[in-house]
């Protein structure tokens, strides 16, 4: 793998991570549980849309084969996808889609965080971009942690079930592999053993706030940052390629 | 003013109005006149939230990134609107939970153009071209309502509402210089709406039995026909501009008014669609219910977390 491979592998998985949960938080968009947070969640959903477009333009151009952020977006094969499984779990209902997020979200925040350092520049003004509405994310899905774990017997049993549920698809989230490494050394990407560390502090006081339990790093599922997705990757590519599937070559 | 009577009260309130000053929530007014405002104001705001859907059922399917942002972005101003529209009913002292529960029981209506489906992405751009700018006519004519409160939540609207039209008829122009594919989903989607875009605007005035009051308290500055017409003359050369037919064969220009004169328009069945016979009454209101349902345990935990908080502050202090 060329060094070019790898930060094209590299901003693609950022960028898919993008993609499919905006593509996910957008169908609540109407169905929220109050106007308030449908008007929260379609902000945080347009806000992983507008990373998805830079990074997906940038992973284009990495590419070389002159395709666009549409085209690299919409006309992929689904091995081709380099997300997390987590992104792309059913939002279920507002305890598994806020568990997913506060999980993402933690994640995300130390990532671009450390991305503010990276020697390419391209992904470093988009770290800086991305940072405020991460930092944002963040702040609002561990709130709502806290004030669904503390809420109602109801609520705290939702919540923490969920969690516990999807636990086991975080760790994904720091799996290094030959990407990463290269990355690492060349001094773009991120040191995934370090912000493992800072994740597990900062997830773990959050629970604490919430009366919740936090769940045991035990099994992880993995396979999503090398194409290799859960069942449900197909439906969503099925309704978000729909368009340009159906009538391809068209503008829009 | 306990010393007045309610005929004094009136006098008083009409002079108001007529002076152009503006109802405040805490002024005197006519029950009827409260009455009137909640009803028109909450059929706003519910026309707002259950106008999320339609076009919500587009987002995941946009063709590109940008379409798919702004689609999100448009729909989430729709909530924004509702959000005001709601509080501007609370100003009257009505409860948005109240409001809300006589949209969720069927009781208040809402716009019936959003019983009408969204089937291809065209639709996109005919409700943003042809449903935003019909109703942009009558908002902007309300910014200058006689209650104060609505009139200023108006003026956030129409400003929002002005976008959302550019970049539905943005949508259609695109379609239109594309392949015939998408020219004939463009003039499908046109042949759709037109004629429920003529019928949003309320029935001739002639026929409409609380005009002459509204008129009279400034809620309503023009007529039915008039916005309607208005709205006609707008849009038939926009229409033409970009190669577009509009589905009615008496459609023509009076070089004589500056009108362009149009046809029968098909009350049956806009009365049809009011009466909850439309395409898509039952899913609209199933929609809005399912998602208050499913989300009561959600505002039940927010509720219970800021009194346990409330609480442990008083404890603290």
């Amino acid at each position: 793998m060329t060094k070019n491979e790898a930060l094209f592998k590299y901003v693609t998985r950022i960028g898919d991570n993008s993609l499919i949960l905006g593509q996910r938080l957008s169908e609540w968009c109407g169905h929220g549980p109050v106007l308030e947070e449908d008007i929260a969640l379609t902000n945080t959903a347009l806000d992983l849309i507008g990373q998805a477009t830079s990074l997906l333009k940038y992973a284009g151009e990495l590419e070389g084969k002159g395709r666009n952020e549409d085209q690299f977006a919409f006309l992929r094969y689904e091995h081709e996808y380099l997300n997390c499984l987590l992104v792309e779990l059913p939002n279920t209902d507002y305890a598994y889609t806020l568990a997913r997020q506060f999980l993402f979200d933690h994640f995300n925040y130390l990532m671009y965080q450390e991305l503010l350092d990276t020697d390419d520049k391209q992904l470093a003004a988009i770290a800086e971009k991305s940072l405020k509405e991460v930092t944002y994310h963040r702040r609002r899905s561990s709130e709502w942690m806290i004030r669904l774990g503390d809420g109602t017997q109801e609520s705290h049993e939702r919540i923490q079930f969920a969690l516990n549920d999807i636990w086991e698809y975080s760790g994904e989230l720091f799996e290094a592999d030959e990407v990463d490494q290269m990355m690492l050394d060349a001094g773009i990407g991120v040191n995934l053993a370090k912000i493992k560390t800072e994740w597990h502090k900062n997830v773990a006081e959050v629970l604490e706030a919430a009366t919740m339990t936090k769940p045991q790093d035990d099994f992880m599922q993995l396979g999503g940052k090398n194409g290799i997705h859960t069942e449900y990757m197909g439906y969503i590519l099925a309704e978000m390629q729909y368009m340009q599937r159906a009538y391809p070559n068209c503008e829009w | 003013m306990l010393n007045k009577t309610i005929e004094q009260l009136e006098q008083e309130f009409q002079a108001k109005i007529d002076a152009e000053i503006k109802i405040e929530p805490k002024d005197w007014m006519p029950d009827a006149y409260r009455k009137t405002l909640v009803r028109q104001i909450s059929q706003h705001a519910h026309s707002e939230v259950v106008g999320m859907l339609p076009e919500g059922n587009w987002i995941s399917r946009a063709p590109s990134l940008r379409r798919k942002a702004v689609l999100l972005a448009k729909v989430q101003d729709e909530a924004g609107h509702g959000l005001y529209l709601y509080s501007a009913v609370e100003t009257l002292g009505t409860s948005r939970d109240q409001t809300i529960e006589d949209l969720l029981s069927g009781k208040a209506k809402y716009s019936s153009i959003f019983n009408y489906p969204a089937l291809t992405w065209a639709d996109m751009g005919a409700i943003g071209w042809l449903v935003d700018g019909a109703a942009i006519m009558n908002q902007v004519a309300l910014c200058r309502a006689s209650y104060g409160p609505y009139a200023r939540a108006m003026v956030r609207i129409c400003k929002e509402e002005s976008f959302h039209q550019r970049q539905g008829y943005e949508i259609i122009c695109t379609l239109m210089k594309g392949t015939d594919a998408q020219r004939q989903m463009a003039q499908d989607a046109v042949n759709r709406f037109w004629w429920p875009a003529l019928m949003m605007f309320g029935p001739s005035d002639t026929d409409s039995p609380n005009s002459a009051q509204s008129m009279k308290w400034k809620i309503k500055r023009f007529s039915n026909d008039d916005l309607r017409q208005k709205f006609v003359n707008a849009t038939v050369p926009q229409a033409h501009l970009i190669g577009l037919t509009l589905p009615d064969k008496d459609l023509k220009f009076n070089e004589a008014t500056g009108n362009w004169e149009f046809g029968e328009m098909p009350w049956d069945e806009f009365f049809n669609v009011v009466k909850g016979n439309g395409p898509c009454n039952k899913k609209r209101l199933r929609d809005r219910n399912t998602a208050h349902d499913n989300g009561a345990w959600v505002r039940e935990a927010a509720l219970a977390h800021a009194e346990k908080r409330a609480e442990r502050q008083r404890k603290a202090s």
